[in-house]
């Protein structure tokens, strides 16, 4: 909101200190975006008149002006285009220093000497019109050579640009704010008190009716009438504080009209009473297939259900006695009952609308007005007759001769009651950790209009005024009005306290186990990369998986309207980037969310929802993965198993093994047919996680640059591999290494592709015994001597004892054992 | 070649073509072939060729029809064959390259000499959870999928009120319009903390939640659309606006550095009452007054405020006895700051370039 100080003045004796007045309207949560300070410097602007005009050769955007500055003529080139000749505009001559410091002098354009510059308001800092000069033919007193200054009155301000927070209507308004501010700098507060015309003739009632059909969407409603309306423009003093507010002035009724909202937050909306069917208005909800046409010239059709929850097409409008419809409450009238230059009579609807059924209409129209914003943040249902009031005051300027009617129509007719709240003193102190008594809280309240009765020793009887609906009428209102005794005291100003409690802090298991993988991954030369949760169409068809998509309502674009259900192709991509960034040694990962279709076998949670969570909805799985691809320049899916070796042992785990899955096993998306296999905890029989090479088709697709190179791919599902109950680990009991020298022997066994090489690996382990140190394959051959289908693997076993040296007979018996061990898991012995 | 134009003699040709190109085995051979029927000696070649020498215009025309159609019916089974071919070469080319992966011999795989490099973004967030712990806080998380009544209704944010159109959603095709959504914020993870908290009898929660959380942003310098916050929640006995600003000081100074301090002014949340926006001094001029701060020598970090009744209410505790605060703030936001990272998008181009200064 932009608020001239000047405006500001008329509500309390502000000083000019223009850094104190910013910092407390900050401190008190009206926070200053910006200030401008405009009227300045335009000593030397004076009005001239336009003797002719006429083109400038080779040149289209730019004429040669002949003006009249009162003491004779002067030749200005000019730009604009919006002026006639005999118009009157201002002029800042050769050395005259506009705004900014902007100093005019002698210029030649296309052959013409420009003595001066003729002005817009937007140049003088008068206005935001940057269609053309400001043209001031009609202003009364306006002549060749008169000062700019003194014609439209004009006096250096300052404007402050406010942001007011959702929840307080009550400071969007000068005076709302004046209030406030008057308030914390411990100044006197006048509340506007309209003085309007003298009320006369028939009273309102005789001359036009009101009604409201839904009292529960418009709790009050207020018609005034005035007659012998003359419509032309507004006196200069509303007209720049409109302009300087950010409104534009249209004529005297609609700019009293504006300026009253901008004044008090109260918008009212003038109706031509000679073009209103009946001479009344009804509010009352619109019907299924009704429509109006709207000031903008859109024909809106009503009472029709929104897209947002809740919203059943619920439109709240103004009709005329015969109830047609001639507007949307609170946000934009009729066409047909238009204020225009003909209109004498006009009647004044000020009124409390219901703030959600406002907001509503207003989003499903797309319709923003300033009016609509004020009734959807909440008005004051106590101000309407003060507003009517002030509304006939303002126009009575500019309307000489203006009839206001009697007895204006109120509805409901008795006044509007305010809340009272106990509030308890200990409550207030025990929240803020103050120690406040009575006196304090009636000293920083009632200068906002509160009243502060006590009523025993620790409750308060706060009553409330009207144009604060964001004080719960609940005992949820203490709460408000804790707050509003904080921020008038000034936040910075509570003590503050530095907090401790007994319970330790901790990240959780899953977070500690999260950042031991990292630690592995990144300790093998892995960096790590987040990519989004946000993907295109067609993902999961990549992937090769068959499941439901989960899409996005509203997406901003299609390239972001679906959830990932993997982490490979963003980070193939993030790949690609790099590759083609001619990076080297690339090697990614990640660990995040990735989202599974709640029709799918993986179930995720159930919750509720819908309006007071009144129905539960079956939400996707959020599988957390972590996904490690290695593309540097040996790398291929032995890498991977390398790399999964490195986090078995960082995580202790006891009985994971890669095993081979035929191709579609959805723990597969994404990877290599034939290079690829699943890590199982054998004990627990749940697949880990997955390893291979990233399919080389999805590397074609998403990362061309990278096409040429093998992706090793590491697959962790965190929900398991984070669950000891899911995925077993070594137990953290020490064990001595043994003191002994420790004995090695080597096996070659031909074993049949069928059995893999970790089964022979546990038989040696199991035959072994205690005096197993350590298995490990060293060999893999296939060709001549061993039979197809087969191959040999050698293995290199090391024993030691603890209690001694192990002797001849030891190692013999335990490579009996072993052989034998090993030939029952089907291994030969070569 | 006038006996080839009889329509007969074209199927004849056309079936024993058929029946070699199927004979094929291999895509070079397939090559080899397609040259040839293409080529104007081929028989269809030469037929196409000798037309103009019909004389009869109505037999020239339908000898011309027959031997397109004969061309194209080739061509068809041609293409059949290649795709049949083209595919069992690729499948031919996964098998020779078939890995078998239980049997790789560690001790051949070469160590990589690099070291990695953790995402600036969890760097920072590793950092403030430190801080945090240290100031014992737990660490919590909640899902990133969510439903109006969390992220919105418990929240004191009702269907219809004008805040929910603060938040820039995205809703999900899921249940009734509207219900399923990605959270906007990480302050829903606090209603799954008092809620379990209650089930469970274990009140107090001291506790911060980092996450990621979404709006409909279109990507610039200062926003994206996927973003991570952290979010703190304090409830306990007689917790007050004091003890609020006492941890925000105590945050600031030891994650920013003890010249960085903290202010509260009032601001509006629907979910916490008294509410605050809370800034720092300017990491940039250090109080000083640059452009970064608009000369203010703050800078805004995030929001807070003493939880509001209505919430409690939501999850039933009872606020005549609990009182707590909240605060939350841009974990990515932090990292900008830190690092002076002028366009946010850097954080989501996983440039290694970038990712290997940190």
């Amino acid at each position: 909101m932009l608020a001239p100080l000047s405006w500001l003045k008329d509500f309390a004796p502000f000083p000019d200190d223009i850094a104190l007045l910013r910092s407390t309207l900050d401190d008190l949560g009206l926070v200053v975006e910006g200030v401008e300070i405009v009227g300045e410097g335009l000593n030397d602007v004076i009005v001239a008149k336009v003797s002719t005009i006429s083109a400038i050769e080779g040149a289209d955007r730019i004429r040669h002006v002949v003006v009249d500055d009162g003491s004779g003529s002067v030749e200005i080139v000019c730009g604009a285009m919006n002026f006639v000749e005999g118009d009157l505009v201002p002029l800042a001559p050769v050395g005259a220093i506009l705004p900014g410091n902007f100093t005019i002098a002698s210029r030649k354009m296309k052959g013409v000497t420009s003595n001066g510059m003729l002005c817009s308001g937007k140049e003088l800092g008068l206005g935001d019109d940057h269609d053309g000069l400001m043209i001031l033919t009609d202003v009364p007193g306006a002549e060749p050579g008169s000062s700019l200054v003194k014609l439209l009155e004009i006096a250096p301000d300052v404007i402050f640009d406010v942001t007011v927070e959702g929840n307080r209507p009550d400071a969007w308004s000068i005076s709302g704010l004046a209030r406030d501010l008057a308030a914390r700098l411990g100044l006197a507060f006048t509340p506007v008190t309209p003085v309007p015309p003298a009320a006369s003739g028939p009273s309102t009632s005789e001359l036009a009716s009101g009604e409201v059909i839904n009292e529960e969407l418009c709790s009050r409603l207020g018609v005034g009438v005035l007659s012998n309306v003359v419509v032309g423009p507004s006196p200069q003093l509303i007209a720049q504080r409109l302009t300087k507010a950010g409104m534009r002035p249209i004529n005297n009724v609609v700019d009293a009209s504006n300026y009253v909202m901008l004044e008090l937050g109260q918008p009212t909306h003038p109706y031509d009473l000679d073009k209103i069917e009946g001479k009344g208005l009804r509010v009352r909800t619109a019907t299924t297939g009704e429509s109006l046409v709207t000031l903008d010239g859109v024909t809106r059709e009503l009472g029709v259900a929104g897209r947002s929850l809740g919203d059943t097409g619920q439109d709240l409008v103004i009709c005329d006695a015969n109830d047609t419809v001639v507007g949307i409450a609170g946000i934009m009238g009729g066409e047909s009952s238009e204020i225009s230059g003909e209109t004498s009579s006009v009647l004044l609807e000020a009124a409390r609308f219901d703030p959600i059924t406002i907001t509503r209409t207003s989003r499903r129209f797309a319709l923003r007005s300033e009016a609509a914003a004020r009734f959807q943040k909440g008005t004051d249902p106590g101000i309407l007759e003060r507003a009517i009031d002030r509304f006939a005051e303002i126009l009575g300027h500019s309307s000489p001769g203006l009839v206001v009617a009697p007895s204006k129509i109120m509805i409901p007719a008795t006044p509007v009651e305010s809340v009272s709240l106990d509030v308890p003193l200990s409550r207030v102190n025990g929240l803020l950790g103050t120690q406040f008594q009575d006196a304090d809280i009636a000293g920083l309240l009632e200068p906002l209009g509160f009243t502060v009765d006590v009523k025993d020793s620790d409750v308060l009887v706060v009553s409330v005024p009207t144009n604060r609906p964001d004080i719960r009428a609940t005992h949820h209102g203490i709460a408000d009005v804790i707050e509003e005794i904080a921020r008038t005291y000034g936040y910075s100003r509570l003590p503050r306290r530095v907090l401790a409690w007994p319970q330790p802090g901790a990240r959780n298991p899953r977070q500690s186990f999260r950042s031991q993988l990292r630690d592995v991954f990144i300790g093998n030369g892995s960096s790590e990369a987040w990519t989004s949760s946000l993907v295109g169409e067609g993902e999961l068809e990549k992937l090769g998986l068959s499941e439901s998509e989960i899409t996005v309502s509203n997406p901003l674009t299609i390239d972001e309207s679906r959830l990932r259900r993997s982490l490979i192709p963003g980070l193939v991509r993030s790949i690609g980037f790099n590759a083609d960034r001619r990076q080297e040694d690339i090697s990614l990962f990640e660990i995040g969310a990735t989202f599974l279709h709640p029709d799918g076998e993986q179930a995720g949670r159930v919750a509720r929802a819908g309006s007071l969570g009144s129905h539960d909805v079956h939400l996707p799985y959020e599988q957390e993965c972590a996904v490690l691809l290695s593309a540097r320049e040996d790398d291929d899916a032995r890498s991977a198993v390398g790399i999964f070796h490195m986090v078995a042992s960082a995580l202790r785990l006891q009985d994971v093994r890669i095993r081979t899955a035929p191709s579609g096993t959805p723990e597969l998306a994404g990877l290599h047919p034939t290079r690829s296999a699943v890590l199982r905890d054998q004990s627990t029989n749940e697949i880990v996680g997955a390893l291979g090479e990233v399919d080389p088709s999805l590397v074609g697709e998403l990362a061309p640059g990278a096409k040429e190179q093998r992706i090793a791919a590491l697959v962790l599902f965190l929900d398991v591999l984070g669950d000891p109950h899911r995925c077993l680990r070594h137990d953290e009991i020490a064990r001595t290494p043994s003191r002994f020298p420790s004995a090695d022997l080597d096996f070659a066994f031909v074993v049949s592709d069928e059995i893999p090489s970790d089964a022979i690996e546990d038989a040696l382990r199991l035959g072994a015994g205690d005096l197993l140190e350590d298995v490990h394959l060293f060999d893999v051959y296939r060709g001549t001597g061993v039979t197809e289908g087969a191959r040999s693997l050698a293995y290199r076993v090391r024993l030691s004892s603890s209690t001694a040296t192990l002797s001849d007979d030891d190692i013999g018996s335990a490579r009996t054992s072993m052989i034998s061990a090993a030939q029952s898991a089907g291994a030969i012995l070569r | 070649m006038s006996e080839m134009a009889s329509e007969k003699e074209l199927s004849a040709y056309v079936e024993t073509t058929r029946k070699e190109i199927e004979a094929l085995e291999s895509l070079e051979e397939l090559d080899e072939i397609s040259a040839k029927l293409k080529s104007k000696r081929s028989p269809l070649g030469a037929a196409r060729a000798s037309l103009g020498a019909i004389e009869d215009e109505k037999k020239r025309k339908e000898t011309g029809r027959l031997v397109g159609e004969a061309m194209a019916s080739v061509m068809g089974v041609f293409d059949a064959r290649r795709m049949v071919l083209e595919k069992s070469a690729r499948r031919q080319a996964l098998e020779d390259d078939r890995l078998d992966l239980t049997e790789v011999v560690l001790r051949s795989l070469k160590a990589p000499i690099q070291r990695g490099h953790a995402h600036l973004v969890s760097q920072t967030q590793d950092a403030l959870e430190d801080v945090f712990v240290a100031m014992g806080f737990e660490v919590a998380e909640g899902p990133e999928v969510e439903t109006d009544w969390y992220n919105f209704e418990a929240l004191n944010i009702p269907p219809g009120h004008p805040a929910r159109d603060m938040y820039d959603t995205m809703y999900l095709d899921l249940g009734e319009p509207e219900t399923v959504l990605l959270r906007t914020h990480t302050s829903p993870t606090q209603i799954h903390l008092l809620e379990s908290a209650v089930a469970q009898g274990t009140l107090p929660i001291h506790a911060v939640m980092p996450g990621r959380c979404y709006r409909l942003d279109t990507p610039d310098a200062r926003h994206l659309p996927v973003f991570h916050q952290i979010e703190g929640l304090v409830v306990d006995h007689g917790i007050t606006f004091g003890d609020l600003a006492g941890v925000i000081e105590t945050f600031t100074s030891a994650y920013f550095g003890p010249d960085i301090h903290s202010r509260l002014r009032p601001a509006y949340f629907p979910f916490t009452e008294p509410s605050a926006e809370f800034e720092i001094t300017c990491t940039i001029c250090h109080g000083e007054g640059c452009r970064t701060c608009s000369q203010t020598g703050w800078i805004e970090l995030g929001g807070c405020g003493m939880v509001d009744p209505a919430v409690f209410e939501a999850v039933g505790v009872d606020p005549d006895e609990w009182s707590g605060f909240a605060f939350g703030f841009g974990i990515d936001r932090c990292a900008q700051m830190r690092h002076g990272i002028a366009d946010m998008r850097a954080l989501i181009e996983n440039d290694l370039r970038f990712t290997r200064q940190f």
